[in-house]
């Protein structure tokens, strides 16, 4: 096992944690820490663990020892929307996109997380209301022009193809203005050409929006590409972690996806 | 929808009901009582639509809010009434008010544990609510029980029922079509999602259940004052899958079009009743060969659910294929 | 002491025809994930099935005799049958591929069509079952009276559910059902045809209510269009207590709640009796939603 660098101001820690499902145990002592605006990808065979993992960032699942602390404050036992609200958002491997809603509303949804008004306001329809569903729309149409969707903005979700569900998926999940983002195989299913688009647009999110990445992937071409570090799972055990040529040529991480 | 001028058209909505509530002793009492009738489920079926419709809930047991609002709003008018107009209006408001709100707690006490319930189950739990408010009024000596409760004051007229129709639209329709409201379809579309994008949905789920049951309490006391006799067995179970035909006929989450189908349904057995040719006078129907006209709108419903939904499934009156509307 | 032991035995005749019935409701659900609403119907037509039979057959069998009865009890079962088939082929088929809420929706419109079109053909009043099979009285000790009816329906039931055992773990179609059950797809793609593994689900189902009626009609004569709907709800909640998709789940939860419903009205009120099945459903959806036999389905994220 490769040395594990210090991480630089720690965002997110992921401390022993240990989860059991009946008799197996998905994810065993799991440590694992992100600093802030870092890209680590998560990687591993099938049923390494992976979404596990994503699920008990993210309040979906409760570990059964260990502890998870973003930005210095544990998450165990809070609910999931809680945790968005603290500052962590994700998207699903099998896109989750509110179907009857349109792209425009789809963004706009995730807003009332930012929402200074109230029921009262949306009954009551003042000036107040009208000024922040106004502020709202405007975020909104800002966050679906820097990601080219502004042309779709009243098309109902589903209507959209494969790749511009993803990456729509990607845009609401920005709109909670997260500080730790999680891609759960955003590039599955894509060809060469979008996946390259993918890399280069997870690569401008980082930058732009100055927050740390966590990536679950298969596809090696765009973990290798470009993630900073790597943390490799199989059978729920962390059994390799450090930069992509290290992880790459880790003897361990071979016969893990070569397997017997 | 941005809806500017809401509140202009519920004050509009309501001082044209006033108006129209003052002429009407030159109109008809039987069609009084049909137009409060048809009020009286648009309330019905748009605050079930809220549940059912926008948030995904389905619930069977509407017809126990409507029961509570009802008997509610009965005992409170049985007591307190016999007093001049004026104040007589503002008891009846009060007397409202009260079974709306009493049927909110009842909301609030059935939303809460069928929260982690989904589809069939969720259905039949809420089922057996009604149920079992139906039971416990049937068992209730304060308000007659199965023998019935007469209600000693027709307060309904048109300005309650429309102005109450009116408001309850707009509460509908301002909630859901704001950002706040967007998360109550949300909730219906993708809980996980939702609840991963920062969405508390037990609140939004047990809101959903608060507000529909309150306007349902409302419309259960318009109704009580309307026909002036309540039994347990008008709240039963049929009573609410005949609101549930006008939310899926309409639409779910189709505000305009229940409208519309709340308006049909109402007036289905009217129509057929002239068809028949039978006399409609309240309580007294001539009966013609064609007698049989009233039993068969319940078979006549559930053919129209079966058809509807092999063909259909999205409601009579969805013109457009989304749901949603975009904002501005 | 008496009085316990004749609502128990009470609780156990009431038991097993709800068993019957909560049967059917698992057996589709185990394979359609589906609630059949208009199951307790098929109950209310194989006892009308039954009403209209009986004169027919005291034509060639002396009546009342346990041959009258084995005959009109079979041949209803398999009018049931039919009807059920019937149904499941016009009005649950083409929607399998649809949201669950629309096939819900749509088994509400059954329900309701078969129950007012039954007011309308048959009368909306109640009739009176003919008597079908002889009735002996057993014992009166102490005011304990138990009469053969009682023993009949048990035995019945038991004869059924011994059946239905056979045919579903030593036919090929049962072991079919059952592979449906666990996985559709895959039964599927090992050559089981599931449309007649499903129609025969339901054939199976709906003679198991037919019995049910039959058996209630012997047992509480006054029959009518709507006898269905009480009994149908409560042997879903039967459905749910024993494991929503558990045959053997379905037949406990059947006596379960036969048996709590006659001891609750006998001891405590009557009036409640209704809302007693709908009170145990609430309960168990709260603290254990997968029943007592039921294993948890967990949903992936």
């Amino acid at each position: 096992m490769t040395a594990v660098e210090q991480v630089q101001n720690v965002l997110l820690k992921v401390e022993k944690v240990t989860i059991r499902f009946g008799g197996l145990t998905a994810v065993s002592n799991l440590d694992l820490q992100i600093g802030g605006n870092e890209l680590v990808g998560l990687i591993g065979p099938n049923g390494a663990g992976k979404t596990t993992v994503f699920n008990l960032i993210t309040g979906v699942y409760q570990p059964a020892e260990g502890e998870i602390l973003f930005d210095g404050r544990s998450v165990v036992g809070s609910k999931p929307y809680r945790i968005t609200a603290r500052g962590i958002a994700r998207t699903f491997q099998n896109i989750r996109l509110f179907s009857s809603l349109t792209v425009f509303d789809n963004v706009r949804t995730v807003f009332h997380l930012h929402l200074r008004g109230d029921i009262r306001h949306a009954l009551w329809r003042g000036r107040a209301f009208h000024d922040e569903e106004e502020s709202i729309a405007g975020r909104v149409m800002e966050l679906l022009e820097i990601f080219h969707l502004e042309k779709l903005r009243d098309a109902p979700a589903k209507s959209l193809s494969y790749g511009d569900q993803r990456r729509l998926e990607i845009v609401r999940a920005l709109a909670a203005q997260p500080k730790l983002l999680l891609l759960d195989e955003p590039a599955a299913g894509m060809n060469a050409n979008e996946k390259t688009d993918l890399m280069r647009l997870i690569q401008f999110i980082k930058d732009r929006f100055k927050i740390s990445v966590l990536l679950v992937e298969h596809d090696m071409q765009v973990v290798m590409g470009i993630c900073e570090r790597i943390v490799v799972l199989d059978y729920g055990v962390k059994i390799a972690e450090g930069k992509p040529d290290e992880v790459r040529r880790d003897p361990k991480v071979i016969q893990a996806y070569l397997g017997d | 929808m941005r809806f500017r001028h809401a509140k202009l058209v519920l004050l509009a909505a309501l001082g044209l009901s006033l108006l129209v509530s003052l002429a009407a002793d030159r109109i008809d009492p039987y069609v009084l009582f049909v137009l409060y009738n048809i009020g009286i489920y648009i309330i019905l079926a748009v605050s079930l639509n809220l549940i059912n419709g926008y948030t995904g809930q389905f619930s069977l047991g509407h017809a126990g809010f409507m029961a509570v609002g009802g008997y509610t709003a009965a005992v409170i008018t049985n007591q307190f009434g016999a007093l001049n107009p004026f104040a007589s209006g503002v008891l009846f408001f009060g007397a409202l008010l009260a079974g709306g709100l009493l049927a909110a707690v009842v909301g609030l006490l059935v939303g809460l544990p069928t929260l982690r319930l989904k589809g069939d189950y969720l259905a039949i739990v809420t089922l057996g609510f009604g149920e079992i408010i139906r039971v416990i009024f049937q068992n209730m000596d304060l308000v007659g029980g199965a023998r019935g409760l007469s209600v000693m004051h027709g307060y309904t007229n048109f300005f309650w029922t429309y102005g109450m129709v009116a408001v309850t639209v707009y509460v509908v329709l301002t909630l859901v079509h704001s950002t706040y409201g967007r998360g109550f379809i949300a909730v219906r579309d993708d809980e996980i999602a939702a609840e991963a994008m920062g969405i508390n949905t037990t609140k939004y789920k047990v809101t959903a259940f608060v507000v529909g049951a309150f306007f349902a309490g409302i419309a259960g006391g318009l109704y009580a004052h309307s026909t002036q006799f309540l039994t347990p067995g008008g709240f039963n179970f049929m009573q609410s899958i005949a609101i549930v035909v006008m939310v899926i006929l309409g639409g779910m989450g189709n505000t305009p079009g229940v409208i519309l189908a709340a308006i049909l349904l109402t007036l289905l057995p009217e129509g057929l009743r002239w068809v028949a040719g039978v006399e409609h006078l309240p309580g007294i129907a001539k009966m013609h060969p064609l007698g049989w006209i009233g039993d068969t709108r319940m078979i006549i419903y559930s053919l129209l659910l079966i058809v509807l939904m092999l063909t259909r499934p999205q409601g009579l009156f969805t013109w457009r294929r989304k749901i949603a509307e975009a904002a501005p | 002491m008496i009085e316990f032991l004749q609502q128990l035995i009470n609780g156990l005749a009431l038991g097993s025809i709800l068993a019957l019935i909560a049967i059917g409701y698992t057996m589709v659900y185990g394979i359609l994930r589906f609630i059949n609403f208009a199951h307790g119907d098929i109950f209310m037509l194989g006892a009308f099935s039954g009403f209209y039979l009986a004169p027919k057959i005291a034509a060639f069998l002396p009546t009342p005799s346990v041959g009258a009865g084995l005959v009109v009890m079979g041949i209803s079962m398999a009018i049931c049958a039919v009807i059920g088939v019937i149904i499941e082929r016009l009005a649950y088929r083409p929607l399998r591929r649809s949201p669950k809420l629309t096939m819900l929706i749509t088994a509400i419109g059954v329900s309701l069509f078969l129950e007012y079109t039954g007011q309308f053909v048959f009368g909306a009043a109640p009739k009176k079952f003919p008597d079908l099979i002889p009735v002996y009285p057993l014992t009166h000790i102490g005011g304990l009276n138990i009469n053969s009816n009682q023993v009949v329906v048990f035995g019945v039931t038991l004869l059924l559910l011994l059946a239905l055992r056979f045919v579903t773990l030593k036919t090929k179609i049962g072991t079919a059902m059952r592979a449906l059950s666990f996985n559709p797809e895959a039964a599927a793609l090992m050559g089981i045809n599931t449309d007649v593994v499903i129609s025969f689900t339901f054939a199976l189902g709906s003679a198991l209510a037919a019995a049910a009626g039959i058996l209630y009609a012997v047992s509480y004569p006054a029959i009518d269009p709507l006898m269905g709907i009480l009994p149908g709800l409560k042997a879903f909640v039967a459905a749910v207590l024993g494991g929503i998709g558990n045959l053997p789940g379905a037949a406990l939860g059947g006596i379960i709640i036969g048996v709590t419903e006659t001891l609750v009205s006998g001891y405590i009120s009557s009036t409640y009796r209704d809302a007693i099945a709908f009170g145990v459903l609430i309960l168990i959806l709260l603290i254990k939603p997968s029943g007592l036999m039921g294993k948890k389905e967990v949903e992936k994220v």
